[in-house]
């Protein structure tokens, strides 16, 4: 293939994987920059949300594109009430002790990851995408979901930016990453803040699953790359800031696409990655984040 | 770490491994086999607290230094022919000469970044490990050939795979290691190590260069993974890249957490809680990584400075 | 010291522990452990135990179950007709979380703990190599269903066999014939970044060339992606055959996304099942895969000329016409593999039987019954199809089946000869000590 059509692909699947990225990592940053607590079942969430969209859309008969809708609405609703319970149950009673809590969550990444192998299986499922156009380039044929899926994260991150810059829960939880002691002097309810915004966080990590899983499959082992590569983007992009997090997420997603068109997948995997923490160790405030407080 | 007398704790230090020493001779052989790889591995841990234990550096990379040794001395033998003494100071230079480059870049970061900094320079080394496959057999490993596996000490020669020899030098080494801990830790730098960890700024302002003494502690701590990682080539014979995974990275974090950070004798107790729980629960239920799962909940509800912190808050002080 | 023999050596150490014990033991009266107590089993009423790695959690898991389906109907069968040598065989489960380094745990527990009498049924060749240490160090025969080339390339130890699955480097050398006389004679390799890819690798241009065919590209694809589109611009134009082999749980998401990169326009087509082990061949978006070709060990679905020996098989292993569990279409099994749990549990019946094996006292005498073997016919024993074995390499070697999809099943259109596989052994285990 010429070289522009080949780069017009990797852009394409860049921005995919981008667009999947951002969501997942966008979840992560959030409990990340409020909470200051380090995730480490975020990926399990991630995985949950794409066992249960195979769950909904394969219990609703009818046609692919309902049981996908259902599992939209159905799957994070479920993941972010877990998420909610684990939060009280766990974190809470934690003070969100940063240690502490990363050996909490790596026991819920045990927990979630054998359940869902004793009741879901060790198998790779496919569900079926609500639509399957395929749309013909002149040197090949994409996926018309694929694109899908670029629209749809976009839309849910400016819902989310529009969320937390111009509604009051917006405010709040901004009020509460900044300071949280001062935020629970003016009579914020920093406690109930936390649980939300960790149930916020894990839905959309399912969110994105979701969106996924018609082009990827569900399976139980599934949650450890988006879990590394959300890290290096919430890290990139610079705590808790959301436009940060978004250039980051295309950042790695385009260059993971374009580097491997000139190097073996391997050795470009091996490049990106010291590149990101060289970034890191130079700058870690990460590109865009300001200097830590 | 209160002033009592040092007699006290060199004398339970000393104890220890002669129990060790004499459970040898005591164990079935299934758990005389277990217990040989557990303190090999428990070395690993120590090296791990060390620096997460003494000086608070929160690494999620671990398992590079592991591996350095671990493939130093297992290609050494392979590749290169080498005898196994050789090999075994070729893994730990290995283990060092990375640990000083890590440390000279890594700890330009501090907290969160730290971790994530090192997670990457582990995946980094994982990857070049696939990448070199031709050399290092790739993600299936390779074995170290078991004529190989023999320690020539003048006129003896101790066959490394019989499971006494073995187990005496994982005890020689786990002794030697433990009890430089202590030394270390009892030591004026082990003082400065916990000052770092308690307020850097305040240790900074006393005149102390924390950069400096940092830098030591990590290349002391990854010289000591990597120790391990090179006993575990040569003592048990495989090398694959598994073991230079981010699993190997989490895996001493959790012995240590669990026997206690920053007590000696914490990573020990950690490691055999950790196999006995696994070896357990595995024999009654496959779902084993749940009752793992929930043990760290619980442990880390209920006992949050791990067994032998606990332990030493509550009654034993003197504790090192 | 019969059976630990290897263990130590009086004339190295001065010490050895168990002396020791027996002094402590004895100055201390204490009472021996049980598990001090050595084997005086010359019992020929007591089961013959085999411990069975099995990966029931881990990347391997999807195997893990429909290996133990497997080897659960041969016992049962062995067992109904009287078993080895007239014992019954028990079989131990230990769970290695596909992980090498809990592999060889699991082999050392299997030999001290349970003492069983050989360890069985690994698949994945990374935990394959990472316990075969442990089971030379143990002296414990150690029989592998795992297709990979690592026990005929004789770098493991003497302890080591695979007498019930011909190895993958066989496989591709059987495969080339057909791919050149009936695919095309230009063909681009997919295959996953690692070792089991790089057999493929190293092993397909040869072959082809020596049939008129050749390579023209080599794509290699990391374990670790869940993507693969964009490594499809790679391909050359001018391709006829694209040969893929992928394995892991991203695999259906390669072989839809090929077809979503070609549409109509596809090169033939021709793969490895293990790119499709456990998947349904009519998951949505495969739909483009009627009329490639695979490779299968062993076929998945009913053929119209099955051997009665082969209709027993599948009946016996609980798999429907279609190579689902009977009973639950969804659950499709990993047929072109499994049947080696099957087969290799005859293989050690035979040797047993043949060694005239009693107890752990024989493993020696076991490992040079199972050398001295040389072929298997096909039957019950052997429903996949006839086999010769070669006691020098550990390794057998067997007929493979080329399939063609059809109306959504698999059709066997070739089936190659044992003579398309053999190739020059790299070396000789019977060499050394046992």
């Amino acid at each position: 293939m010429h070289f522009g059509p080949h780069l017009l692909l990797a852009a394409l699947e860049g921005l995919v994987t981008s667009a999947v990225l951002a969501l997942t990592a966008l979840g992560l940053s959030l409990v990340f920059g409020v909470m200051r607590v380090v995730n480490v079942a975020h990926g399990e969430f991630f995985m949950l949300g794409a066992v249960l969209a195979w769950a909904i859309s394969t219990a609703i008969s009818g046609h692919p594109a309902l049981g996908f809708l259902a599992a939209l609405v159905i799957a994070p609703l479920i993941v972010g009430a877990i998420a909610l319970v684990a939060e009280r149950l766990v974190l809470r009673r934690l003070n969100y002790n940063p240690e502490a809590t990363i050996v909490a969550t790596i026991g819920m990444l045990y927990i979630i990851q054998q359940l869902a192998l004793s009741f879901y299986g060790p198998e790779a499922r496919p569900v079926e995408p609500p639509f399957s156009y395929r749309i013909l380039l002149p040197w090949f044929g994409y996926s018309g979901y694929k694109l899908s899926i670029i629209a749809a994260s976009a839309l849910l991150l400016i819902a989310t930016w529009l969320v937390l810059t111009r509604t009051r829960i917006g405010l709040i939880m901004r009020a509460t990453q900044y300071d949280s002691e001062t935020a629970q002097a003016f009579g914020i309810p920093v406690d109930r803040v936390y649980g939300g915004v960790f149930a916020l966080g894990a839905m959309l990590a399912a969110i994105a699953a979701v969106l996924i899983v018609p082009i990827s499959q569900a399976h139980y082992l599934m949650g450890q790359d988006p879990l590394l590569l959300s890290f290096i983007v919430v890290i990139i992009g610079g705590l808790g800031s959301l436009r940060g997090t978004v250039v980051a997420a295309v950042l790695i997603g385009l260059s993971d696409g374009i580097i491997s068109m000139f190097f073996s997948p391997t050795l470009a995997k091996i490049i990106a990655t010291l590149l990101v923490a060289m970034v890191l160790v130079f700058r870690p405030q990460g590109l865009f984040g300001t200097a830590s407080r | 770490m209160s002033e009592a007398s040092p007699a006290k704790a060199y004398a339970l230090h000393l104890g220890v491994i002669a129990l060790l020493f004499v459970l040898s001779f005591m164990l079935p052989d299934y758990y005389h086999g277990l217990l040989a790889r557990i303190m090999v591995l428990a070395v690993f841990a120590m090296g791990y607290n060390m620096l997460f234990g003494y000086v608070g550096l929160f690494s999620l990379g671990h398992a590079m230094f592991f591996g350095a040794g671990l493939y130093g001395a297992g290609l050494a033998i392979i590749q290169l022919g080498w005898s196994v003494p050789l090999a075994l100071l070729g893994g730990i230079a290995c283990g060092a000469v990375l640990a000083l480059a890590i440390g000279l870049l890594a700890l330009r970061t501090t907290g969160v970044a730290f971790m994530i900094v090192t997670m990457m320079f582990a995946q980094v080394f994982y990857l070049l490990i696939l990448y070199f496959a031709a050399w290092t057999g790739g993600d299936q490993g390779q074995v170290v050939p078991q004529p190989a596996r023999v320690l020539n000490l003048g006129a003896t020669s101790l066959d490394l795979t019989n499971p006494t020899v073995r187990y005496m030098s994982a005890l020689v080494l786990f002794a030697l290691v433990l009890l430089v801990t202590l030394a270390v830790v009892r030591s004026r730098y082990g003082r400065v190590l916990v000052a770092i960890r308690e307020n850097e700024e305040r240790t900074k302002m006393l005149g102390y260069d924390t950069f400096s003494n940092k830098l030591i502690a990590v290349v002391a701590s990854g010289t000591i993974c990597a120790a391990s990682g090179a006993a575990y080539a040569v003592l048990f014979g495989y090398v694959g890249s598994s073991f230079a995974s981010v699993q190997y990275s989490i895996l001493p974090l959790l012995w240590v957490l669990l026997g206690g950070a920053a007590t000696t004798l914490g990573p020990l107790i950690g490691t055999v809680f950790m196999y006995y729980v696994i070896d357990v629960t595995s024999g009654y239920t496959s779902a084993y990584l749940l009752i793992v799962g929930i043990a760290l909940i619980l442990l880390v509800l209920f006992f949050p400075k791990g067994i032998l912190g606990s332990i030493r808050q509550r009654w034993l002080g003197w504790l090192p | 010291m019969a059976d630990k023999n290897g263990f130590f050596d009086l004339s190295k150490t001065t010490l050895t522990r168990r002396t020791a014990l027996k002094g402590l033991a004895a100055g201390a009266g204490l009472a021996v452990a049980p598990g001090f107590v050595r084997y005086s089993q010359a019992q020929s009423s007591a089961p013959i135990k085999i411990g069975f790695q099995s990966h029931r959690t881990g990347i391997g898991a999807a195997y893990g179950r429909w290996y133990e389906k497997t080897t659960a109907a041969a016992v049962k069968a062995i067992n109904a007709a009287g078993g080895i040598n007239g014992r019954q065989i028990e079989v131990i489960i230990e769970d290695d979380g596909t992980d090498p380094g809990r592999g060889a745990e699991v082999v050392g527990k299997f030999a001290t703990q349970h003492k069983t009498d050989i360890v069985f049924g690994t698949l994945f060749s990374h935990v394959v190599i990472g316990s075969a240490p442990a089971a030379g160090e143990n002296k414990m025969p150690y029989f592998v269903v795992s297709e990979g080339h690592h026990v005929a390339s004789t770098k493991l130890n003497r302890y080591v066999f695979q007498p019930g699955i011909t190895d993958v480097k066989s496989q591709i050398q059987s495969m080339a014939p057909w791919i050149a006389a009936n695919a095309g004679k230009k063909v681009t390799q997919i295959f996953p970044d690692f070792a089991f890819g790089y057999d493929h690798r190293d092993y397909l241009p040869p072959a082809l060339k020596a049939q008129g065919a050749e390579v023209i590209a080599q794509i290699a694809i990391p374990p670790t992606e869940s993507s693969f589109t964009k490594y499809f611009p790679q391909i050359p134009p001018e391709t006829e055959v694209i040969y893929h082999v992928m394995v892991g749980p991203a695999v259906l998401t390669f072989v839809k996304e090929l077809g979503e990169f070609y549409g109509s326009n596809l090169p033939q087509l021709f793969g490895f099942m293990d790119s499709l082990e456990a998947t349904d061949i009519n998951s949505p978006g495969l739909e483009f895969l009627d009329g490639s070709h695979f490779w299968e060990g062993s076929p998945r679905y009913a053929q119209a000329d099955d051997s009665a020996a082969q209709k027993a098989y599948r009946a016996a292993v609980g798999i429907d016409d279609n190579g689902a569990a009977v009973g639950d279409p969804k659950d499709v099994s990993t047929a072109s593999h499994m049947f080696g749990c099957w087969e290799t549990l005859y293989v050690v019946k035979k040797a047993m039987e043949d060694a005239g094996y009693k107890g752990p006292e024989d493993r020696a005498k076991l490992v040079e019954a199972t050398e001295a073997l040389t072929a298997f016919a096909e039957g019950p024993e052997h429903p996949q199809g006839p086999k010769t074995f070669n006691g020098k390499i550990h390794q057998c070697f067997g007929i493979q089946n080329i399939s063609k999809v059809e109306g959504g099943k698999l059709k066997v259109v070739h089936k190659t000869k044992i003579e398309d596989g053999l190739y020059e052994p790299e070396g000789d285990y019977t060499t050394q000590a046992l």
